[in-house]
């Protein structure tokens, strides 16, 4: 090549090292392979997916884990479009991921070639942007602009789509463009005087409730979240995505609101008579029926996004900004709050309706219970059904990026290569923790191939399969609303998880009982290598509380 | 309700994709839309003229406004909005009928863009219902095919929009 002069793959790949990529999840195929030519010799480690799917949430959980964006690739075509559920996962979720797809010769778009498919006309209702790469000398700009979109505002995936000739093309340096976005402005600031009219009606508040969304994750707000709870002294319940946003001990955490809400955090949200909502979209699975919901509640509304205000319930002050900006500057003007009868009232609902317990077999909350204690410091990694309720309830987490899960767009298969990329990010940070998957049989059967990925790297991984040979939440759902008709939850025990572990090189457990288990998680957590457990449920039973009537608190216990 | 949303964005390409998706996945068919030129050479302004419930648009044009390539987006009022259509109509014109379609033609300030044989193509320009007032005159006789281009439309006023 001469002096001066790069192709498109080259160009790609020296964006990618600019912008602190250390890590692509990818898969190979006819248009991107430029790329993997250009990989050679770089910074950046490949991480082969066996399918593009596995490879978009790995980069998801990576993304979720470390703050940073994930980066997956995949060719043309099937390549592409394999990304897409998992894309739309990261959309859902807010999740800041870049995705590359190559593309068929840019001569040969719109002539239906082999492995051609619109990818940018498919995925623009789930990416924040995309872009369809016109000139190799755009390149370089564009993946910048790329990382800033999906990483700034509210976060979420973005798609670059890149013609197989425009990466093989030279061309000169000097001519690369530079970036402009003069529509996009996100406010990260929150304007002064509504904190303040938010700060006064925190004062004249009696019944205040915080609820806690992802937002806090995405923003890192953790600490300033912390300070806010213990300086107000205002109970708090979370969103399924906001679970980690808070220690899930903290004496004014009530825990998780919504479908399958606790009572006393669904009793918070019915009795309040002021919301205060850090970074959640009040999501239907939050707020049940809306005609009912919170209704003697005035609600302040901090988030990132204007379009999130009043989207689906009408909020008194919005605050439009970055949670992490807004909360200390709303921290100072509170004092604490004296609200003795509102705390006694919430405690006495806790110690009044306790979850169900599992019994001597074992159940759900049995295996949750053990893994709680041996593992107490763990990143937990659901996959999507009735077991991701049971962990939402049941599991304690540190606050921090300690809880992933896809709450969304609730994508079964999204928690084994969450997983994956999700200890790889682990890896990459100062402190490493042990990460954990919660899934069902249903779930990791969707996705299992990523154990070999787990296995080729390397990863010390606890993979558990809550295995009750059914689709459990189908099941819930079928017995409570559909007379338990068509029987189509039943998967039957034919995998035999263990063995099907072993057979990709990971180290496989069956356990049958609580000590069984016990001893798989603590042989697991020793042993440093990829390890599923094939824990066998004898006690099935249906996740509870679940709202099944008008309101939060009309529900099954 | 009916409203009028004029959309200032960057003259690229797929623009049109992304701003009609909006409207189309929650199921509003969009009455009109134009889309032109404006006096920054990147820089193109869509006009979109649709019906439907005021809550819901609300959040069309923030999401609107979420779109990377858009700058700025309007929900013009009707009252400080300057709006213009432009249409094209060919009708047949009989002998007999002639002094009446030459009235309405007067009355509607229409130019005669052309004439071939019995056949005149009309050009009317006008806020809406002056246009739609003009064909509906015009139906009266035999119409062979007409066309519209939907509203463009500024607000009031020397605030730049």
């Amino acid at each position: 090549m001469k002096k001066g002069k790069s192709t498109g793959a080259r160009s790609l790949v020296r964006a990618l090292e600019k912008m602190g990529v250390e890590v692509i999840f990818g898969y190979p195929g006819g248009a991107n392979l430029p790329i993997y030519g250009a990989l050679q010799g770089s910074s950046i480690k490949h991480i082969l997916a066996r399918h593009e799917q596995g490879a978009a949430h790995m980069a998801d959980g990576y993304a979720r884990v470390t703050g940073k964006v994930g980066v997956c690739l995949a060719t043309s075509g099937p390549g592409a479009t394999n990304l897409v559920t998992g894309i739309a996962t990261a959309y859902m979720d807010s999740s800041p991921i870049l995705a590359i797809t190559g593309q068929v010769p840019s001569t040969m778009i719109g002539n239906d070639a082999f492995q051609e498919v619109d990818i940018t006309g498919i995925t623009i209702p789930i990416t924040k942007h995309n872009y369809l790469i016109q000139s190799a000398d755009e390149i370089s700009p564009v993946v910048e602009e790329a990382f800033y979109l999906a990483d700034s505002g509210r976060k979420g995936p973005v798609l670059i789509d890149i013609p197989k000739d425009i990466l093989s093309s030279e061309f000169l340096v000097s001519n690369e463009k530079e970036y402009v976005l003069e529509g996009y402005n996100p406010t990260i600031k929150g304007h002064p005087g509504q904190i303040k009219k938010a700060a006064a009606l925190i004062k004249d508040s009696k019944n205040p409730v915080i609820i806690a969304g992802g937002g806090i994750f995405h923003s890192d707000a953790f600490e300033m979240l912390l300070h806010f709870v213990e300086k107000s002294g205002i109970p708090l319940v979370h969103s399924l995505m906001g679970k980690s946003s808070i220690d899930s001990n903290h004496l004014l955490n009530y825990g998780l609101y919504g479908y399958h809400g606790k009572v006393a955090a669904n009793t918070a949200i019915v009795k309040a008579d002021l919301i205060i909502a850090i970074g959640t979209r009040f999501g239907d699975r939050s707020t049940g029926p809306l005609a009912t919901y919170a209704r003697d509640a005035k609600i302040i509304h901090i988030d990132i996004d204007p379009a999130e205000i009043s989207k689906n319930v009408s909020v008194f002050v919005p605050i439009v900004g970055n949670a992490r900006d807004i909360l200390p500057k709303l921290t100072d003007l509170v004092s604490l709050k004296e609200i003795p009868d509102w705390i006694d009232l919430l405690n006495k609902t806790v110690v009044e309706h306790p979850l169900r317990k599992g019994g001597k077999e074992i159940s759900v909350p049995g295996a949750l219970e053990v893994l709680k204690q041996v593992i107490p410091d763990a990143i937990i990694v659901t996959d999507v059904g009735r077991h991701q309720m049971f962990a939402a309830l049941y599991s304690d987490v540190k606050a921090g990026r300690t809880f992933l899960t896809s709450g969304g767009l609730g994508t079964m298969g999204f928690g084994l290569p969450a997983a994956v990329g999700a200890k790889v990010g682990s890896q990459s940070l100062n402190k490493d923790r042990p990460v954990v998957l919660i899934s069902g049989d249903g779930g990791f059967t969707m996705t299992c191939q990523e154990i070999i990925t787990a296995v080729e790297e390397k990863l010390p991984l606890i993979l558990v399969v809550l295995n009750d040979s059914s689709l459990g939440m189908i099941a819930q759902l079928q017995d409570e609303f559909y007379d338990g008709s068509f029987d189509i939850s039943n998967l039957g025990d034919f995998v035999k998880f263990d063995k099907l572990a072993i057979s990709m090189g990971a180290v496989g457990h069956r356990t049958e009982t609580l000590e069984e288990f016990e001893k798989a998680v603590r042989d697991a957590q020793s042993s440093g290598k990829t390890c599923v457990i094939d824990c066998i449920i004898k006690e099935e039973a249906h996740v509870y509380p679940m709202v099944t009537g008008a309101d939060l608190l009309d529900l099954v216990e | 309700m009916k409203h009028t949303i004029s959309i200032l964005c960057d003259n690229k390409a797929g623009v049109m994709t992304r701003i009609s998706g909006l409207f189309s996945r929650r199921g509003f068919n969009i009455e009109s839309l134009t889309v032109g030129t404006t006096e920054m050479d990147d820089k193109s302004r869509f006009t979109i003229v649709v019906q439907g419930d005021d809550s819901v648009l609300e959040q069309i044009r923030k999401q609107l406004q979420k779109l990377v390539h858009v700058i700025k987006v309007w929900d013009i009022k009707n009252e400080s909005i300057i709006e213009r259509e432009h249409s094209l109509i060919k009708i047949q014109v009989t002998p007999e009928k002639r002094s009446e379609i030459l009235q309405i033609i007067t009355a509607a300030e229409a130019r005669i863009l052309d004439s071939t044989g019995d056949y005149w193509t009309l050009e009317v320009t006008g806020s809406t219902a002056a246009v739609s007032s003009a064909i509906s005159l015009l139906s009266e006789y035999n119409i062979i095919e007409s066309i519209r281009t939907g509203r463009i439309a500024l607000e009031r006023g020397v605030g730049k929009s």
